[in-house]
C-alpha cells in the first residue's frame, strides 16, 4: 500500500506540472461538454424552400403563407421551373422544392383530387423523414380548412379524420439536450481516462524511465495500481464536475440516486482505464498506442447508442454492444438520471461491467513485463 | 551456490534471432569487490546486465545474484541490488528530492529514512544546492550523480553502474570513484562497465569482452603482465584488434 | 536538394517499416467502414410499437395493421391497462405505444374525430420525434385513403413526396462520406503531429536543424509519407463504399480525388500546427485526439444536421473543415455536382490549409529564435 502511495504522489506530481496538459485534462472536455450537447439533435429548425407554383391562385398563396406561418419552412426563391430547385439543391442552397399544380384552386374548389408535390433533398434520411412528415401534417390540416369553406353541405362529412394526440413521456418538450449531456460527459470522461492511461506506460517504456522502475522489486498489481489510481481519481474527478455542469447549467433533473451512480462510475472507469492500460502494455510506441485506443473509442462512441439509437443497428452489431463499456455506462447514466431507474434495473449491466474489470485488470497486470522475454 | 560470491555466470547466453549478442560468458565476482567491465561499445556489456539484474531473461547457461536465481528469483534479486542506467531514466519532470523520494519509498525505506539518506548522498554528492531543482534542467554530470544516489539509497549489496562516467567532467569522476570506493569498503560489491580505461585501474579485477564472449579477466596488473602492456588501454586495444562488431 | 530527397527517403522507410503501425494505418479505416457501413444507423426501422385497442373494430385493426407493414415499426403486442405503459417504457423494450379509443370505426364513419393517441418514450427525444413524425404521416396517409374509399368521393390535396438522391433513405449513404472525412481529419492531423513532437522529444529535430536541410524541407519530408498513405486510405475507403455497401458515385472521381487531396492537406497542416504548438508527445495527441474527435463527428453533420443546430452552433461549425468537406463528398457523390456548385466549399478549405500553414511556419520562426 506504501509503494504505491509514493507512485500515486509522483504520477500526480508529473500530471499537475505539465502545463501543457492541464487545461486539456479539465477544461477542454468541460468546454466540449458544455458545447457539443447543443449539437446532437434531428430537431427541425427551418427549411429552405423553393417554391414553384404553377397555379398562382389565392388558395395556392395560401398554403404557401400557412406553411410559412409554421416556422419550419422558409421559402428561398420561387420559379416556374423545378429544375431550378434541383439545382439549387445540388449546390447545397435549398432542401426542399414545392410543387403546387395548375387548376390547384379550381381542384380544391369543385372538390376534384389534386396532389402538391414535395421534392425533398434526401441525402439526410432522417431530416427527409421530419421534412416528409411535417409538410404533410399541414398540407393534410390545409386541405380539412379549406374544404368547409367551400363546401357547406359536406362539412360534417369533410370533418371526419383521426385525430391524432401525440405525448411524449418522460420529455415532454423533447428537450434533447437532458438526453445528450449524460451520454457526451460519458464520452468525454472515457476518451480522457482511455487516452492517459493508454500513453502513460508506453510513454514512461519510449523515455526509458520505465527501466529505473522495473530493476526495483516494486509488484506488477502495485505498478498497475500506481497507474491507474490516478486517472481514476481524475475521471471521478471530471465525472462530478460534469454532473455539477449537468444540474446548474443544464438543469437536468437527477431523479435517481446519484450515489448509486458515481459508485457505478467507479467500476466503469476502472474498465476503460484497464483497457487503456492494456494496450499501453502491448504496445511499443505511443503512436501505435493511441491509435489503437482511438480506434475503438471511436467504435465505442459511433456504436455506443449516444448518437444514433441503438436498437436501429442491425443483430449482429446490437449483439457486439454487449462488449462495449461506453453502451452500458451510457445507458445507466440515461436511465438512473432521466428516468429514476434504481440498482434493480440496472444490476445486470454492472455485472457487466464488473465482469470486464475482473478480466481486463488482470489481463494487463499479466501483460506487463518487468523483464523482456 | 557459493554463499561468499556476489555474482555467479556460467555460460550465459543471449541471443536474438541468430545473433548472440552475450557468447557462453563465465565469471564470479566475490562480495566487496569493484569488478571492471569493459568492452567496446556492442561487446554486449549492457546485455550481459540486463540479464544480471532481471531485465532481460537469458537464452541459455546459469546465472546468480546475491545467491539468487535469475531465472526463477528475479525479484529477489531485485531487493538486493542498485542500478544506473546507461541511459539516463530518472523523471526528469520531478525535482532532485522527489525522485529520491518516489525510489526510497519503492524500496520500502521509512519516511525518516529516506530523508537522512538522501541528505547523506547528496551532500557528499554536492548535490544540495539543486534538492529542489527539476532534473530536466541540470547538466549531464549532476543527473549522473543522482543516478548514482537513486542506485545507492536503500544500501544494496551489489551496485550495477552501467557507465556511470560517461560524457561526465573530470572532477565528478573523481567524486564518483571516491563513492565507489567508499561503497566498496561498506561491504557493497560494484560491478561496473566504462570506457574509461584509466577507471580501470582503479578496479579489483577487469574483464574484457569482445564480441559478446569474454577474453580476458584478471587484475589490472595481471592484465598488463599478460599482455605485457604498460597500460590497460594497451590491452584493451590488442584484444579488440580482432573484433567484428567494433564500431 | 539531394539531401531533401535522401531525407523524404529516410522518413518513408521508417514508416513502412513499421509494419505494426501500417496494420492500424490501412487496417482501421477498413474495420471501421465496414462496422459502420453496417451497423450505424439513424433511420428508425422496427420501432417497438404496443397498443392499446379499446376499439377492436376493422379500421383500428386495419391501421394497426399497416403501421406493422411498415419498415419503421413493428407493432410487438398489446395491453388492456393503462397504467401497463409505465412499466413498459420503465423496461426499455418499447418505443411507442398507440391508444385507440373506443367506437374507433363507428365515430369514424358518422364524422366524427376518433382519437388516436401516439405515445413515445422521448427520454430519447431524437428518436422519439422521428416516430411521432412517422406515425403521424402513416396515419394521415392511412385516413386519406380511408376517406377516399369510404364514399366521400375524391376531392382533398394529397401530397406526393419525392425523396431525391436517396430514395430509399438510407443512412449509409449519409454516414460514409462523413467516415471518409472523419478518418482523414484524424489519420492526417494526428499521424503529423505525432511525428513532429516525436522527433522533438527525441531530441531530433536539433540534429535536422542543424543539418543542411530547410525547417521547410522538414516539415515537407515528414507529412510526404503521411500524405501517401491517406491518399491510398482514400481509394480504399472509396473502394469498399461502392463494392461493399453500394454507395452510389454519381460524380466525377476525378474532383472527388482532387478535393480529398486539398481535404488531406488541410489536415496535414493542422497536425503541422499542432506540433509546433504542443510540446511532448503527450500534448499532441491529446489536442489533436480529444480534442478533434467529437468536434469533428459532432459539429460537421456527420450524424446531426447543421441545420437543426442552435444558431451560435451553426456558427462555429464553420470553423470545423470536415463540415465544409462533408458538403463537398456527399454533393459529389449523391448529387453529381460539378465545381460549380461546390466552389464555396472548396474555397473555404483551401483558405483553412493555407492559414495553418502560415500559423505553422510563424510559430515555427518563432520557436527557432
Amino acid at each position: 500500500m506504501r509503494t504505491i502511495k509514493f507512485l500515486l504522489q509522483k504520477e500526480f506530481l508529473q500530471i499537475f506540472r505539465n502545463k501543457g496538459m492541464l487545461p486539456i485534462i479539465f477544461l477542454m472536455p468541460m468546454i466540449q461538454l458544455v458545447v457539443l450537447s447543443f449539437a446532437a439533435t434531428f430537431e427541425l429548425k427551418e427549411v429552405d424552400v423553393h417554391l414553384v407554383d404553377f397555379d398562382r391562385s389565392a388558395t395556392s398563396r395560401a398554403l404557401v403563407t400557412k406553411m410559412q406561418a409554421t416556422g419550419y419552412f422558409n421559402i428561398q426563391s420561387h420559379s416556374q421551373d423545378v429544375d431550378d430547385g434541383i439545382r439549387m439543391m445540388r449546390s447545397n442552397d435549398i432542401q426542399l422544392a414545392l410543387v403546387i399544380p395548375q387548376h390547384f384552386e379550381r381542384d380544391v374548389t369543385s372538390g376534384s383530387p389534386t396532389s402538391v408535390q414535395l421534392n425533398i433533398d434526401a441525402v439526410d434520411g432522417s431530416t427527409a423523414g421530419l421534412i416528409q412528415g411535417y409538410g404533410r401534417s399541414i398540407i393534410q390540416d390545409f386541405s380539412v380548412e379549406v374544404q368547409p369553406q367551400i363546401k357547406q353541405i359536406q362539412q360534417q362529412r369533410r370533418r371526419a379524420g383521426i385525430n391524432i394526440i401525440p405525448a411524449n413521456w418522460y420529455n415532454p418538450n423533447l428537450d434533447y439536450i437532458k438526453y445528450m449531456v449524460p451520454g457526451i460527459l460519458v464520452v468525454l470522461v472515457s476518451m480522457i481516462g482511455m487516452f492517459l492511461s493508454g500513453m502513460n506506460i508506453v510513454r514512461e517504456r519510449e523515455i526509458g524511465t520505465i527501466e529505473q522502475l522495473n530493476v526495483t522489486p516494486i509488484k506488477r498489481y502495485q505498478f498497475i495500481a500506481g497507474k491507474l489510481l490516478p486517472f481514476w481519481i481524475i475521471g471521478l474527478f471530471e465525472l462530478v464536475v460534469g454532473l455539477l455542469i449537468a444540474r446548474l447549467g443544464f438543469n437536468i433533473p437527477f431523479v435517481g440516486s446519484v450515489l448509486l451512480l458515481l459508485a457505478i462510475a467507479g467500476i466503469y472507469l476502472l474498465v476503460v482505464e484497464g483497457i487503456g492500460l492494456f494496450i499501453s502494455t502491448i504496445t511499443s510506441t505511443q503512436q501505435q498506442a493511441m491509435f489503437i485506443a482511438w480506434f475503438l473509442m471511436v467504435v465505442f462512441i459511433l456504436m455506443g447508442g449516444l448518437f444514433t439509437p441503438i436498437e436501429s443497428m442491425p443483430g449482429w452489431a446490437q449483439d457486439l454492444t454487449l462488449f462495449n463499456p461506453v453502451a452500458h455506462f451510457i445507458k445507466i447514466m440515461r436511465m438512473v438520471l432521466l428516468k429514476g431507474a434504481g440498482w434493480a434495473e440496472v444490476q445486470h449491466l454492472v455485472g457487466i461491467l464488473t465482469l470486464m474489470v475482473v478480466i481486463i485488470l488482470p489481463a494487463a497486470i499479466f501483460r506487463y513485463r518487468k523483464s523482456t522475454g | 551456490m557459493n554463499e561468499e560470491l556476489a555474482i555467479q555466470a556460467n555460460d550465459l547466453t543471449r541471443k536474438f534471432g541468430d545473433f548472440a549478442a552475450v557468447d557462453q560468458i563465465s565469471f564470479e565476482v566475490s562480495q566487496g569487490e569493484i569488478f571492471g567491465f569493459l568492452g567496446a561499445n556492442g561487446a554486449g556489456k549492457t546485455t550481459a546486465i540486463r540479464m544480471l539484474i532481471g531485465l532481460l531473461a537469458p537464452t541459455s547457461g546459469k546465472a546468480s545474484v546475491a545467491g539468487f536465481d535469475v531465472y526463477t528469483q528475479a525479484e529477489a534479486i531485485k531487493r538486493k541490488i542498485g542500478y544506473m542506467s546507461q541511459k539516463f531514466s530518472l523523471y526528469t519532470d520531478l525535482t532532485v528530492w522527489e525522485n529520491i523520494r518516489l525510489y526510497g519509498g519503492i524500496y520500502g525505506l521509512s519516511e525518516d529514512n529516506i530523508k537522512a539518506k538522501a541528505e547523506e548522498l547528496l551532500s557528499s554528492l554536492q548535490l544540495e544546492s539543486v534538492r529542489d531543482k527539476r532534473i530536466g534542467s541540470l547538466p549531464l554530470g549532476w543527473k549522473q550523480k543522482l543516478a548514482f544516489s537513486v542506485a545507492m539509497l536503500h544500501e544494496p549489496d551489489i551496485v550495477f553502474l552501467d557507465e556511470p562516467t560517461g560524457g561526465v567532467d573530470p572532477i565528478t569522476r573523481r567524486q564518483f570513484w571516491e563513492q565507489i570506493y567508499q561503497a566498496a569498503e561498506e561491504g557493497t560489491t560494484v560491478f561496473v562497465t566504462t570506457h574509461y580505461m584509466d577507471e580501470a585501474e582503479y578496479c579489483d579485477r577487469v574483464s574484457i569482452m569482445v564480441d559478446g564472449k569474454i577474453e580476458a579477466l584478471d587484475t589490472p596488473a595481471g592484465l598488463r603482465q599478460a599482455y605485457q602492456a604498460d597500460d590497460i588501454e594497451d590491452v584493451f586495444i590488442e584484444l579488440a584488434r580482432g573484433a567484428d562488431r567494433a564500431e | 536538394m539531394s539531401s531533401f530527397r535522401a531525407f523524404v527517403i529516410k522518413e518513408f522507410k521508417q514508416i513502412y517499416r513499421d509494419k505494426r503501425t501500417l496494420v492500424v494505418l490501412f487496417g482501421m479505416p477498413m474495420i471501421m467502414m465496414i462496422l459502420f457501413g453496417y451497423a450505424i444507423r439513424n433511420e428508425v426501422e422496427n420501432a417497438q410499437v404496443v397498443v392499446l385497442d379499446a376499439s377492436q373494430d376493422e379500421v383500428t385493426r386495419q391501421l394497426i395493421s399497416k403501421i406493422d407493414a411498415s419498415n419503421y415499426f413493428s407493432v410487438e403486442g398489446s395491453i388492456q391497462r393503462y397504467d401497463e405503459i409505465e412499466t413498459l417504457f420503465q423496461q426499455g423494450s418499447v418505443d411507442e405505444v398507440l391508444i385507440f379509443e373506443a367506437d374507433f370505426a363507428r365515430k369514424l364513419k358518422r364524422g366524427g374525430q376518433p382519437a388516436v393517441n401516439v405515445i413515445t418514450d422521448a427520454s430519447n427525444p431524437n428518436l422519439a420525434q422521428l416516430i411521432q413524425q412517422y406515425s403521424s404521416s402513416i396515419i394521415i396517409d392511412f385516413q386519406q385513403q380511408w376517406s377516399a374509399n369510404g364514399g366521400t368521393g375524391p376531392g382533398g390535396i394529397s401530397t406526393h413526396a419525392n425523396m431525391l438522391f436517396n430514395p430509399q433513405l438510407e443512412s449509409v449513404n449519409l454516414f460514409v462520406p462523413g467516415l471518409i472525412a472523419v478518418i482523414l481529419m484524424l489519420i492526417s492531423s494526428l499521424m503529423t503531429s505525432i511525428s513532429i513532437t516525436r522527433e522533438k522529444e527525441m531530441g531530433n529535430m536539433e540534429i535536422l536543424l542543424v543539418s543542411p536541410l530547410r525547417p521547410m524541407q522538414i516539415i515537407i519530408g515528414k507529412v510526404l509519407p503521411y500524405l501517401v498513405l491517406s491518399f491510398v486510405n482514400v481509394l480504399t475507403i472509396l473502394a469498399l463504399a461502392q463494392w461493399a455497401f453500394g454507395v452510389p458515385f454519381q460524380g466525377s472521381y476525378g474532383l472527388f480525388l482532387l478535393e480529398s487531396v486539398l481535404f488531406i492537406f488541410m489536415a496535414l497542416a493542422l497536425g503541422v500546427l499542432i506540433s509546433t504548438k504542443a510540446e511532448d508527445q503527450q500534448t499532441a495527441m491529446m489536442v489533436s485526439l480529444a480534442g478533434l474527435l467529437l468536434p469533428t463527428v459532432l459539429l460537421s453533420g456527420f450524424i446531426f444536421p447543421i441545420s437543426s443546430m442552435p444558431m451560435v452552433l451553426q456558427w462555429i461549425s464553420n470553423l470545423i473543415p470536415a463540415r465544409w468537406f462533408l458538403v463537398i463528398v456527399r454533393s459529389i457523390m449523391l448529387k453529381d455536382s460539378g465545381l460549380l456548385f461546390i466552389w464555396k466549399e472548396t474555397l473555404i478549405l483551401l483558405a483553412m490549409t493555407l492559414g495553418f500553414i502560415a500559423l505553422s511556419i510563424r510559430s515555427f520562426k518563432v520557436r527557432l529564435e
